[in-house]
């Protein structure tokens, strides 16, 4: 069965500081399809662009040239207040070092995103509480974040990313810090959530991650420009 | 619920939550504000208070008084003037007034000794105001001794105790007949301490007063709007003192909530990327630091305002007492009338509590425009 087209990238290249003595081309001149439903890994080396790359799918910045299409339309030129909104929309970020607001609890970190759709308190926190529980976590639900180990502050993460309920979801380096048993257990999450239909897009330079049986496609990145795919 | 509410009171609650985690800063800096506003709305409504005060006496007092003058100094009106004065057109009534002041030596209290136009005092009998009845812990029927400028020990019986509206009126009065008081200083028979007169038409106190100038010329003769000025300098001016050396106090607190507000903490920028790219509008963020800067100023004002209130009405102003209230040891439990001006709060709140949340806002402005994806470099 032929893989469905969900983001589109055409020609898209970022230049950071443009114009400025420290301006980096970070991105140059990339074409790839990202699959619905699959798993896709963008590997590289550091400095190789693949952050950049994620910032730009995940419309947290805009490509400096190129195109993006989401389910076939162009979200490259959209203003800021659109782009937060596809962002809540459509989105899903566990970022590296899971960037956890510290001195709330996890439950209150994982009801941040939605606070400003403003849903009924009581069905958000129900919510919420109950990603805790998929990712057996409900007993550290008033803990602070600071308190909580390296894969219990992954999950809180990755119930965060979940809570608005978005069909993609984007990892920066979601196994940078974790030992084996830790990413084999994220893998085993990234396995369900792949289950239930979402699209997840992953950077690593993880062997244990991009060779993972449940990798649908790996994207090799180098200085900014694709290598390989698979 | 609407919308509108519902995301506010989520972003409300998400400040409280911010200000909690950062407890130490937002106090230290809550205390410094309340303290700020404690000490600027004690002097408005101590200066305000007192000036109001002064008016509710001016307003009971006579249109224009009389004093003669001899080497520039105050002499006793012979009683003649006041047939003089009254012979002036315009005039409707004039009255000769006996009074003086009395140290009291063993209280290190004056008081002012005086004839009542309108109320008959028995001889031997005093009525007291409410100052001296509580310094020499008097009541009616108990007797007082006053030692006459000749050095006899007059006795008087108190016959009651003065209940005014303002005690700054009432609250060092002695009243007495006109005997007494002749006696008790020695007061020639033919003279008066000063003359009042009232005029017909208000709007001729200034033309009659000309007048009494021209018929008696070693008269100083001085309106109730002459003294109205001279109390609203006086208060203008000791509220002016003390605003200048808290004018330090005041930019400190600006240079403080500025230096707060500009100076974002690379985990306050941080927090600001992480809320921006998990789906928060700049818009969410401004308001959240809005949330912030006006919770901080409401509460501080409000304590302050409250702190100052009772200051100022319950604790007679104590700390600012000797600035304000110069001749405070005539008045041992001075105290003024609580009253809340709209105008004082309006003044007070737009030099605080505005500033301090557009300091907190603008910058965070700047900060809130930055690319989302920062978080991820």
């Amino acid at each position: 069965m032929t893989d469905t087209v969900l983001i589109s990238l055409k020609k898209v290249s970022k230049i950071h500081n443009e114009g400025r003595p420290n301006e980096v081309q970070a991105v140059v001149g990339i074409d790839l399809d990202i699959a619905r439903g699959k798993v896709t890994v963008l590997r590289g080396a550091s400095g190789s662009g693949k952050t950049t790359l994620l910032t730009v799918i995940g419309c947290l910045a805009r490509p400096s040239s190129g195109r993006v299409a989401l389910d076939g339309r162009d979200i490259s030129g959209m203003p800021e207040r659109f782009l937060t909104r596809i962002r809540q929309e459509t989105f899903g970020f566990v970022f590296q070092g899971f960037n956890l607001l510290r001195g709330m609890s996890a439950l209150d970190n994982i009801m941040l995103p939605a606070y400003p759709q403003a849903p009924p308190h009581r069905w958000l926190r129900r919510r919420a509480l109950d990603l805790l529980s998929m990712l057996r976590l409900e007993h550290r639900a008033d803990t602070p974040v600071e308190m909580l180990s390296g894969g219990e502050a992954q999950r809180t993460a990755i119930a965060r990313a979940l809570v608005n309920d978005p069909p993609i979801l984007i990892a920066d380096e979601p196994t940078a810090n974790l030992d084996t048993a830790l990413t084999r257990e994220f893998l085993g999450i990234a396995e369900t959530l792949k289950a239930q239909g979402k699209t997840l897009i992953l950077t690593s330079h993880d062997p244990r991650v991009f060779e993972a049986g449940m990798v649908d496609h790996v994207v090799t990145l180098r200085d900014g420009r694709v290598e390989e795919r698979r | 619920m609407n919308h509108f509410f519902a995301r506010h009171l989520y972003l409300v609650d998400f400040t409280v939550a911010s200000l909690g985690r950062r407890r130490g800063r937002n106090l230290g800096l809550f205390a410094v504000y309340v303290l700020l506003v404690f000490v600027l709305a004690s002097v408005s409504l101590m200066t305000h208070g007192l000036r109001r005060e002064a008016q509710a006496i001016l307003e009971s007092s006579p249109e224009i008084v009389v004093q003669r003058m001899i080497a520039g100094r105050n002499d006793p009106v012979p009683t003649g003037a006041v047939a003089a004065i009254t012979g002036i057109r315009g005039v409707r009534a004039v009255q000769g007034r006996l009074w003086g002041y009395y140290y009291d030596a063993g209280m290190r209290a004056n008081y002012t000794l005086m004839v009542p136009p309108d109320r008959p005092v028995e001889s031997g009998a005093v009525v007291i105001g409410g100052g001296i009845a509580r310094l020499r812990q008097l009541d009616t029927g108990d007797i007082v001794h006053f030692m006459a400028p000749d050095g006899r020990i007059v006795r008087f019986t108190v016959s009651g105790t003065l209940d005014s509206a303002s005690e700054l009126v009432s609250a060092d009065l002695v009243l007495m007949n006109e005997g007494d008081f002749r006696a008790f200083f020695g007061f020639p028979a033919d003279r008066f301490t000063d003359v009042v007169a009232s005029v017909r038409n208000p709007r001729e106190v200034g033309t009659v007063a000309s007048k009494i100038a021209l018929a008696l010329p070693e008269a100083r003769v001085v309106t109730r709007a002459d003294m109205l000025r001279t109390y609203e300098a006086l208060f203008d001016w000791r509220g002016g003192m003390v605003a200048v050396v808290l004018s330090g106090a005041v930019l400190a607190f600006v240079i403080l909530a500025w230096d707060k507000a500009a100076g974002l903490s690379a985990d306050e920028r941080r927090e600001i990327g992480v809320l921006k790219a998990i789906g928060w509008e700049t818009s969410d963020v401004i308001a959240v630091k809005f949330w912030e800067g006006a919770l901080v100023s409401l509460l501080a004002f409000l304590a302050g305002y409250v702190l100052a209130y009772g200051h100022v009405f319950y604790f007679s102003g104590a700390l600012f007492e000797p600035a304000l209230k110069g001749w405070a040891i005539l008045y041992p439990r001075f105290r003024l009338v609580p009253e809340i001006n709209g105008q004082q709060v309006a003044t007070i709140f737009f030099f605080t509590v505005v500033p301090y949340t557009l300091a907190t806002i603008f910058p965070i402005w700047r900060a809130a425009t930055i690319d989302p994806d920062t978080v991820m470099r």
